[in-house]
């Protein structure tokens, strides 16, 4: 082997000799040539018995053929555990063996890792990989490249620990130092192994940046309870969450790991790492992609349709809201598990919203569907248009998380425009309303509103209005055009809401004013960038 | 739901010749309505009324003093200040401008509450008895 050199001879066979597998002794050795680990498992272990063995040429005192009782050789033949084969170190077990050719290696003993637990040994294997590849190919999900994610239990943090503790013990003898940061990490090479090989499988590159995500959980419950004694030693670490079935996470157990001293964890766990009975399983394989989002600008044709659906006590007040209509056809399409609607701020139920629209982003979750052309967008947008005369939606488009960010600073910044129509109690005349327009820059103070008080504290807010535009229709009635800033309340400064928003149309008028109907007329955000329709 | 307490149509203080030389929102030694202090959605903080809860009184110019009561139980949000710097809109507005209160029920007495409340015919018919049982 190549990459191994004299010093390592100790390590390697210390670790050899203590059950570990030959891609861990790898590892340890800071061998950090890929390829390496991707040889075949009965290739590896060849190679470093022959590694071991070239040295008894030169020296007398390195017997290899001492084996300590830890290390366990099992009969291949045996499938079964046999209760006559326990000794004071535990139970012999089998570990299935994946191809035929392992059986017909009488040398070669597969021992569970005792480092890795199984993870470079078993869970390298093609039959593994065929397994995965075949979990992604039964779902739907359009993808072209893909992040393999790992969920190692917890113990391997410890056992780790308790190996590195042991080969920097034996470096130490030769005078040299070892360094954590020196050693192959086992997630890095377990991924070295997997990558290319589920990348052929599944026909598409193994990607740092794709929104598609394999992930696979591994457990070994037959060692779970090995991390329990640094909730002694480091008690702080492992507080117990609420939604957290144990308390004994990988991130409580790392930290633990780094408070802990040496001869602590000495006293309490065995290094080296006792042999496991059995093989890491691997309890869950999923697959998920990251969400998808579609902005767009909404115009609201009713006068009688939620923003987002309105339900009391499990009861529907009014039928469907903006939010379904639009987002209704978006999950069809996209196959997400679900959404998150959100927009530039938002209409009452009998306020219209018409001219440009209000700008809006529907966040998809977990969508199987991801690749859209632009055309395809066009069709999608159509078909939100023709399935409803309450709505229409344009500039439907995809976009990033980070332009979310530009809509809702529209949310607060940005003016808007309104019309309202607008009865007065007492009669006015073309004359009485026309001063209005030459008011610029009002300024109002409005406490909160009464009917949103039960749900808002109680504050005063200082708004402006910018421009107005009155236009007579009769003794009783007129319409007015307002711009105002973001956050202003149109309908109280109208009809003043109990003297609580001064001025109002019905100071300003000497009258008593309300309001009738209100109109949005623009949201003046230029997000999302309009498209030609 | 929100409470707005007004003087009623038939209340003295909105019968004719009445004028109102003084509203104090004082209405014991260590209580005053005006230093009511609400913060957050849950409107914390805020002095809590019982039915027979004074909320302020007026004096009017003929020597009378009358006591106007919550009538309702719940938190206090506001008090009118408007109607300090302002008394007449007491009396030319009392169903909009020139309300005294604002009180919040709790939500689950919400409903107990509204139907212990007179309708608008109820209370009309109310002040015909009066009228009729006095003539």
């Amino acid at each position: 082997m190549s990459s191994l050199t004299e010093k390592d001879r100790p390590i390697v066979q210390l670790l050899l000799n203590t059950g570990t597998c030959p891609r861990c002794i790898l590892r340890f050795c800071c061998v950090a040539s890929q390829t390496l680990y991707r040889r075949p498992y009965k290739d590896l272990m060849k190679d470093l018995k022959e590694f071991l063995k070239n040295n008894q040429e030169k020296e007398d005192t390195v017997s290899f053929d001492v084996v300590d009782p830890p290390c366990k050789r099992i009969r291949l033949e045996d499938t079964e555990e046999q209760p006559d084969d326990l000794n004071h170190n535990g139970v012999l077990q089998q570990i299935p063996s994946v191809n035929d050719e392992n059986t017909a290696m009488e040398n070669s003993a597969v021992t569970v890792c005792n480092v890795c637990l199984g993870i470079l040994q078993e869970f390298c294997e093609v039959d593994f990989v065929k397994k995965v590849s075949q979990k992604v190919n039964s779902t739907d999900y359009q993808f072209t490249g893909f992040v393999f994610s790992v969920s190692l239990p917890p113990q391997l943090s410890v056992r780790e620990r308790a190996a590195w503790l042991l080969v920097k013990q034996e470096t130490g003898k030769l005078g040299l130092s070892l360094a954590k940061d020196d050693i192959v990490q086992l997630k890095e090479a377990y991924k070295w192994i997997i990558h290319p090989q589920l990348s052929e499988e599944l026909g598409v590159p193994a990607d740092g940046k794709s929104l598609f995500e394999v992930s696979v959980v591994f457990a070994h419950p037959e060692t779970d309870e090995e991390c329990h004694f640094l909730a002694t030693a480091c008690p702080d670490c492992f507080k117990p969450a609420k939604n957290k079935q144990s308390v004994f996470t990988r991130m409580a157990v790392i930290k633990a790991l780094e408070k802990i001293k040496e001869e602590d964890f000495l006293k309490h766990f065995p290094c080296p790492p006792s042999s496991p009975n059995n093989l890491c399983v691997a309890v869950e394989i999923q697959c998920n992609n990251g969400a998808v989002f579609v902005a767009g600008r909404y115009n609201k044709y009713s006068r009688n349709l939620p923003q987002t659906p309105w339900i009391i006590d499990g009861e529907r007040k009014l039928e469907s809201s903006v939010e379904e209509l639009i987002s209704e056809h978006l999950m069809a399409e996209f196959k997400a598990d679900s959404f998150n609607f959100s927009s530039s701020g938002r209409e009452d139920v009998d306020v219209r919203t018409l001219g440009n629209g209000r700008p809006f982003a529907i966040e998809l979750v977990n969508p199987r569907r991801i690749h859209f052309t632009a055309e395809e967008m066009k069709g999608l947008q159509q078909t939100i248009n023709n399935s409803s005369d309450k709505i229409q939606v344009r500039d439907l488009q995809l976009v990033t998380r980070s332009a979310i960010g530009r809509m809702k600073e529209g949310e607060e910044e940005k003016t808007k425009t309104y019309s309202a129509l607008i009865w007065t109690d007492k009669a006015i005349q073309k004359e009485d309303i026309a001063f209005l327009d030459d008011i610029k820059e009002l300024k109002l103070d409005q406490k909160t509103p009464l009917r949103v008080l039960h749900r808002r504290p109680l504050a005063v807010r200082c708004r402006i209005i910018h421009t107005m535009q009155s236009e007579y229709i009769d003794e009783h009635h007129f319409r007015l055009r307002l711009k105002t800033q973001a956050g202003t309340y149109i309908k109280e400064f109208v009809h003043g809401d109990f003297g609580r928003t001064k001025p109002n149309i019905g100071s300003l008028l000497s009258r008593t004013a309300d309001i009738l109907e209100l109109d949005v007329e623009s949201v003046d955000v230029d997000w999302p960038p309009a498209l030609e329709n | 739901r929100i409470c707005v307490i007004t003087l009623a149509e038939a209340h003295p203080l909105l019968q004719n010749g009445k004028t109102i030389t003084s509203i104090n929102y004082q209405i014991s030694a260590n209580c005053s309505r005006l230093q009511n202090k609400v913060s957050g959605k849950s409107k914390r903080g805020a002095q809590f009324l019982t039915e027979l809860a004074p909320l302020c009184r007026i004096s009017s110019s003929d020597g009378e003093e009358y006591t106007i009561y919550s009538c309702i139980r719940g938190r206090l949000i506001e008090v009118n200040e408007n109607i300090l710097s302002n008394p007449a809109i007491l009396q030319e507005k009392p169903s909009t401008e020139g309300y005294i209160a604002v009180v919040l029920p709790k939500f689950e007495e919400s409903k107990s509450i509204t139907q212990g409340l007179l309708t608008q015919k109820e209370y009309e018919e109310v002040l015909l008895k009066r009228l009729n049982s006095s003539s």
